[in-house]
């Protein structure tokens, strides 16, 4: 079986909520919607406050290429246009909605009909690109990339496959899994939906061996599409990461930054992204809600909750069962990237894939040791670079090293922090490293 | 006779060599300026960098430059200060221009008492880290994180984290206004001012630019951009008012305590001033707050004398 060749660790799984079918998440009674949901530059909101929306009325327009426009995800009135804490444990502008009712933009088919490529075959890679970029999509792993911006590679550079990231290595989320066992066709219309918009005709689904059921499902599914091949991979941390995927899938390497992964040919999508792009193409419905894991070991009811952007976590914690008394730590995201958060009444956005309730014994950080040179470091990071040496440097605010090692390289998985002995807050050191030598770069660039 | 003819051989090739050498050291010499050596002499050597340039060579070199530019305007070693610029100006030959002494200033006064911790941090214990994660452990986003970054960069060992209140207090007599502490704090609280006449300075003790209602709710010391202060100094026109948060500029300010009176919050500091005679007429509210935010900085009053 294939997986990627370098580094990777093992991490326990605990997916708690596999298998559980999706829940629809009720309404909340308030829906906050940052502009700041994806990476670039944030959207500006067009509303202001007492204007009444709908399902699926713009909130905020794209603030430039690199950036996605906003949604409503409910109906009510714009109390708000201020500054509020959102997920990332900032202070950022954010419109925040009171709920009346449930009222949609009629533009929107809620249908739940199939509806297959070949129903449409007006449609053109313009066309499904141009509705992609309307609807806001942006990648749902939670890099939160716009996609639009992935389907138009730069002049130059020609994709020759689609890879569908169905790994989710992160332990505990399981809402890519409990979406393809819902959703397998849309996923499929979806995929094909992204292979026409570039131009390709292979496509790969890479599904990780720890779901059985769900590779035995699109594979039959995938049987009525030549072109479509779903790929079970070995199971291994970090394999979701884009570049560990291409070289699991295909086996080509991502050459170092500046290079891109479109230098292999590949384009990668998420599996949540080719579902929303399944909607927003066939069924004009933007981006408002998502798939996200509720879990944790001392909650009650471990969920896969389609919840609308917007809603309050607390509100979701509350739908599984309330949070338990023993919670050191609520993290949004997986254990292994995810960012604790600072407060529970932060809203959900388009990249929150996980809400993961840690017990105060899981919480606490073990005590920190001196390195002791073991090297384990080395050996798991999926990228060949050197962990230890690159935490050092940044903690000794030594950039010129830093960036000589590389360190912007780093996918920043945590495989390293994870299997150190010492339980070194490595990652920490390498993400200010890494953050440092990618401004001082931009810097000298913009020279 | 062969030994002869080595001796010979050899004598000549290092005669040949010692003149090659030798007009080669006259063609190709480097004429330094010998001041730079002398004013490189009387500099501390602490290599800090707090000038603005690379070490106390470079500054020695800039020194030399200027003075045959004709002014030695804007060049000052805040570690040496006042007397050491005074003995550059002495070999330069130059008239040196009296600069007022400085000291670092923590704009924070956000105790555990004044603002209470919401969260724990527990990653790697740095600043820079923990601003990357977010707004830190309080419902600031522009306070101290208390991890010292400062104390870190400190090469004088003049700035330490109190451990009661967990924001960094610095020591005056140590402290050497090289600004390393104020560029290696995340959120620039950390200002270098002027020291002020007999060690005595007004400072707004906050670096809050949120609206007046978010900051108030999250420290009982933050300014929150009333402008009373503002009002109350018309005369001097030292304080101003931008993005929420009031500045005090310490060349104007004629040290009338005005401004100290005016703030509801207790955010604008009187340091190394002697303490006021309570005044009959006064509600003794300004009292009762100023107590908990009292200022970090104080050294006892009579050392101030």
């Amino acid at each position: 079986m294939k997986t990627f060749k370098i580094g990777g660790v093992h991490p326990e799984e605990n997916k708690l909520s596999a298998g559980q079918p999706i829940r629809e998440a009720q309404l909340p009674k308030q829906a906050i919607f940052s502009m700041f949901q994806h990476i670039g530059a944030p959207a500006n909101a067009v509303v202001k406050k007492g204007d009444q929306v709908k399902v699926g009325t713009l909130l905020g327009e794209a603030g430039g290429f690199v950036s996605a426009p906003i949604y409503s995800s409910v109906s009510g009135k714009v109390s708000k246009v201020d500054v509020a804490l959102d997920a990332s444990g900032l202070r950022r502008m954010a419109v925040t909605v009171d709920v009346e009712g449930d009222e949609w933009e009629e533009s929107i088919d809620r249908s739940k009909d199939l509806i297959r490529l070949s129903d449409r075959p007006e449609l053109d890679a313009k066309t499904i690109v141009e509705k992609i970029k309307t609807a806001g999509i942006v990648g749902m792993g939670g890099a939160t990339f716009p996609t639009h911006v992935k389907l138009c590679p730069p002049p130059g550079k020609v994709a020759e496959c689609v890879i569908v990231n169905a790994v989710e290595c992160e332990p505990y989320l399981t809402a890519d899994h409990s979406l393809m066992l819902a959703h397998p066709d849309e996923i499929l219309v979806g995929l094909q939906l992204v292979m026409k918009a570039v131009g390709v005709t292979k496509g790969y689904i890479g599904i990780e061996n720890n779901k059985p059921d769900a590779i035995q499902l699109m594979t039959e599914k995938a049987k009525q599409y030549p072109e479509i091949e779903v790929v079970p991979l070995k199971l291994k941390y970090p394999q979701g990461g884009e570049k560990q995927l291409i070289d699991a899938v295909i086996g080509r390497q991502v050459p170092a930054p500046p290079a891109l992964p479109i230098d292999t040919g590949a384009i990668v999508q998420n599996v949540g992204t080719c579902f929303a792009i399944y909607e927003a193409v066939m069924k004009n419905k933007p981006l408002i809600d998502r798939v996200i894991t509720v879990t944790g070991k001392s909650l009650k009811h471990p969920s896969n909750l389609l919840a609308r952007l917007g809603t309050p976590f607390s509100q979701l914690i509350d739908e599984c069962g309330g949070l338990p008394e023993d919670t050191g730590k609520v993290i949004g995201g997986g254990p292994m990237m995810g960012k604790a958060l600072l407060s529970l009444d932060v809203p959900m956005t388009k990249g929150s894939s996980g809400l993961l309730i840690m017990n105060d014994k899981e919480a606490k950080r073990a005590e920190v040791d001196p390195c002791i040179r073991c090297a384990k470091c080395v050996g798991a990071c999926p990228m060949g670079l050197e962990p230890y040496l690159l935490a050092k440097v940044s903690e000794l605010r030594d950039w010129d090293a830093a960036e000589q090692e590389d360190i912007t390289s780093c996918i920043e998985c945590g495989s390293c922090q994870f299997t150190c002995p010492s339980h070194r807050p490595l990652l920490d050191y390498i993400r200010l490293g890494k953050s440092t030598v990618m401004g001082i770069i931009r810097s000298r660039v913009a020279k | 006779m062969s030994l002869i003819l080595a001796i010979i051989a050899l004598g000549a090739i290092g005669l040949i060599a010692a003149l090659l050498l030798y007009f080669a050291s006259r063609k190709f010499a480097v004429h330094e300026d010998e001041r730079i050596g002398q004013v490189g002499a009387v500099l501390p050597q602490a290599n800090c960098g707090g000038c603005g340039f690379p070490g106390c060579a470079g500054f020695a070199g800039a020194c030399v430059k200027a003075a045959d530019a004709g002014s030695l305007e804007g060049l000052l070693c805040p570690v040496g200060g006042q007397p050491v610029m005074e003995q550059v100006a002495e070999i330069l030959g130059m008239a040196v221009e009296a600069s007022a002494p400085k000291v670092a200033v923590v704009r924070c006064n956000g105790s555990c008492e004044n603002r209470p911790r919401l969260v724990q941090f527990d990653g790697a214990p740095s600043c820079k880290v923990q601003q990357m994660i977010g707004m830190g452990e309080t419902g600031c986003s522009y306070g101290c994180y208390g991890c010292g970054d400062c104390v870190a960069a400190c090469q004088f060992d003049a700035i330490h984290i109190n451990p009661e209140t967990l924001l960094p207090e610095v020591d005056e007599e140590k402290c050497t206004a090289c600004g390393a502490c104020a560029k290696a704090c995340p959120r620039q609280i950390i200002e270098v001012r002027l020291k002020g006449p007999k060690n005595r300075r007004m400072v707004v003790l906050c670096n809050n630019k949120d609206k007046g209602a978010i900051a108030n709710k999250w420290c009982k010391a933050s300014c929150i951009g009333c402008g009373k202060c503002v009002k109350v100094c018309e005369k001097f026109e030292a304080i101003t008012l931008t993005k929420n948060l009031a500045y005090i500029d310490a060349e104007k300010c004629k040290l009338c305590r005005k401004c100290e009176e005016a703030c509801p919050k207790g955010a604008i500091h009187a340091i190394n001033m002697p303490p006021r005679k309570p005044k009959a007429e006064t509600p003794s509210i300004p009292n009762t707050q100023s107590t908990p935010n009292a200022p970090t900085q104080n050294v006892e009053p009579s050392k101030a004398e």
